[in-house]
């Protein structure tokens, strides 16, 4: 069953990570509080950052951090904060619509799981893979992968201008 | 710490504790050092008063009866708080501070750990302080401390994108976002062929560095950007729940990340720990002296010291901007010069 090739501390590490993660997306859907609900999916967020980092992709890791810890939640949490967050458990967070979530759920990790086997099998990760330099990564972004980059940066600049219009009164 | 810890063959448990010790002692000295010098000190003398004069030989025993009078106040919290995020949220800040410092280069072999991506890192990691504060905001049960919160979240956001920027220039410059290797193209440098000097950014990067500077005094909400802590209206912010200990955190967290921002800034644009290349007749890293790994912490520190006067000099200067000033200023003058710099700077790496 053990191969000789079989990262154990790699395992060990993704394995309690991974538990993490799942005990706090239950949290987040579970909890009867806003702001809780925010920052468990802040550790759930920051979990997947730790698993990058075991994948050695220190760039998405921290790109991870800088995104959705460092501004995504933060925003999330201004608006919450800002709006109707009280301390305290409330009752009516969940409407009625609520199990219509778990087929989705189930589907989207099917897709995953399909997706994910079909596309590699039972391929593993060279153990000794070198580290993937950001260099290495803005040259293949740069390079073969401009116009995709560039289409991305249309669709962003198009929700910036459309936000820019919808929050100006005159 | 290759060459002075491995020499000795130490354990990997020892090296470890070392880091351990090592970062402590370069979040807790800066931090000592400017609250002392410049908070008690310098303060006074620009608004013609002596400062504390007691403790101890010129009142340099002051921090250690201040921090002893904190540590044996009650640990109170307020009754409708939320009790688990009152207590986490200054260990929350704390810990990006503490973050900060470990991509920070002392010596040739004096670092924490080598990040390729130092620079990017750097500026993730200084994010997660502001969850910390929005969490104290909420968590007192205050409207004081949630508008401060509120205020303090704004304004990080804001300036968090010129200081983004104006690294950009930097690292467009040195060629690599490893924080060692910007200090080696910086001292490695010349300028025009002149080699006495290397290539300081300050020079090529000032706007980038002007602007790096602002942002640093908004990020850590020291006036005349302190309108999350603006005492005349709000108290203190999303602090004034704090008391004891937890204040304490706090305290502390504010200097010692004014002193690792300063030593990140004199890395990014003063040369950082080390002396120009030529003086030694170095060529790279692996030249350097091993003496460098003493004398490289003492000239980052000297360095850190230069700039937090300014930081403080700033501080004790100037009055508090008021909400919109602040945000227009961060939006409409620092962004579109801090994105002009990247151009030219584009330009200018292009052509030469």
């Amino acid at each position: 069953m053990i191969a000789a090739d079989l990262l154990v501390a790699q395992n060990i590490g993704f394995t309690i990570i991974a538990a993490i993660m799942v005990i706090g997306a239950l949290r987040v859907v579970t909890t009867s509080n806003v702001v809780h609900a925010a920052l468990w999916l802040v550790v759930v967020l920051a979990g997947a950052a730790a698993q990058y980092v075991l994948l050695a992709a220190e760039f998405v890791a921290i790109t991870q951090v800088l995104v959705y810890i460092g501004a995504v939640m933060v925003l999330f949490l201004f608006g919450t904060m800002l709006t109707r967050a009280r301390i305290g458990a409330e009752t009516d967070l969940n409407n009625k619509n609520w199990f219509m979530g778990v087929p989705v759920a189930v589907l989207l990790f099917a897709t995953l799981v399909i997706a994910l086997n079909d596309g590699f099998g039972d391929q593993r990760l060279p153990s000794d893979s070198p580290v993937v330099s950001t260099q290495q990564l803005s040259d293949q972004i740069f390079g073969p992968y401009l116009l995709p980059f560039w289409a991305l940066s249309f669709v962003l600049l198009a929700a910036v201008i459309g936000a820019i219009v919808l929050s100006r009164r005159d | 710490m290759n060459a002075v810890v491995l020499s000795t063959d130490l354990a990997y448990w020892a090296q470890s504790l070392l880091r351990v010790l090592g970062g402590l002692v370069a979040v807790l000295l800066p931090a000592g050092t400017i609250v002392y010098l410049f908070l008690f000190k310098m303060m006074s003398f620009m608004q013609s008063r002596l400062g504390p004069m007691e403790a101890g030989p010129y009142g340099s025993m002051q921090l250690f009866a201040e921090v002893g009078k904190w540590l044996q106040k009650e640990d109170i919290y307020p009754a409708r708080a939320d009790k688990f995020l009152f207590k986490i949220a200054p260990i929350i800040v704390l810990s990006s501070t503490f973050l900060l410092v470990a991509v920070v280069p002392f010596g040739p072999d004096a670092w924490f750990t080598n990040f390729e991506a130092g620079v990017f890192y750097m500026l993730a990691v200084s994010s997660i302080s502001v969850l910390g504060i929005l969490i104290a905001g909420w968590s007192s049960a205050n409207k004081y401390s949630l508008l401060g919160g509120l205020r303090a979240a704004g304004q990080l956001i804001a300036y968090e994108l010129p200081m983004v920027l104006a690294v950009v220039g930097v690292v467009i410059q040195a060629g690599t976002m490893n924080m060692q290797g910007i200090v080696v193209a910086q001292n490695a440098g010349s300028i025009f062929g002149w080699d006495g000097l290397g290539n300081p950014y300050i020079f090529t990067q000032f706007v980038g560095f002007v602007i790096f500077m602002i942002a640093v005094q908004a990020e850590l909400t020291q006036a005349p950007f302190d309108m999350p802590i603006a005492e005349s209206e709000l108290v203190s912010g999303y602090m004034t729940e704090y008391s004891g200990f937890r204040f304490l955190i706090f305290f502390i967290s504010e200097f010692a990340t004014a002193g690792v921002f300063s030593m990140i800034a004199s890395v990014l644009f003063l040369g950082g720990w080390a002396v120009p290349f030529s003086w030694f007749g170095w060529t790279n890293l692996d030249d350097i002296d091993n003496w460098m790994n003493v004398a490289g912490p003492l000239i980052l520190f000297t360095k850190m010291i230069v700039l937090s006067f300014i930081i403080m000099w700033v501080r004790f200067s100037y009055p508090r901007f008021r909400e919109d000033q602040l945000q227009r200023f961060a939006w409409k003058v620092l962004i579109p010069v801090s994105l002009v710099n990247i151009m030219l700077t584009a330009i200018f790496k292009v052509a030469f």
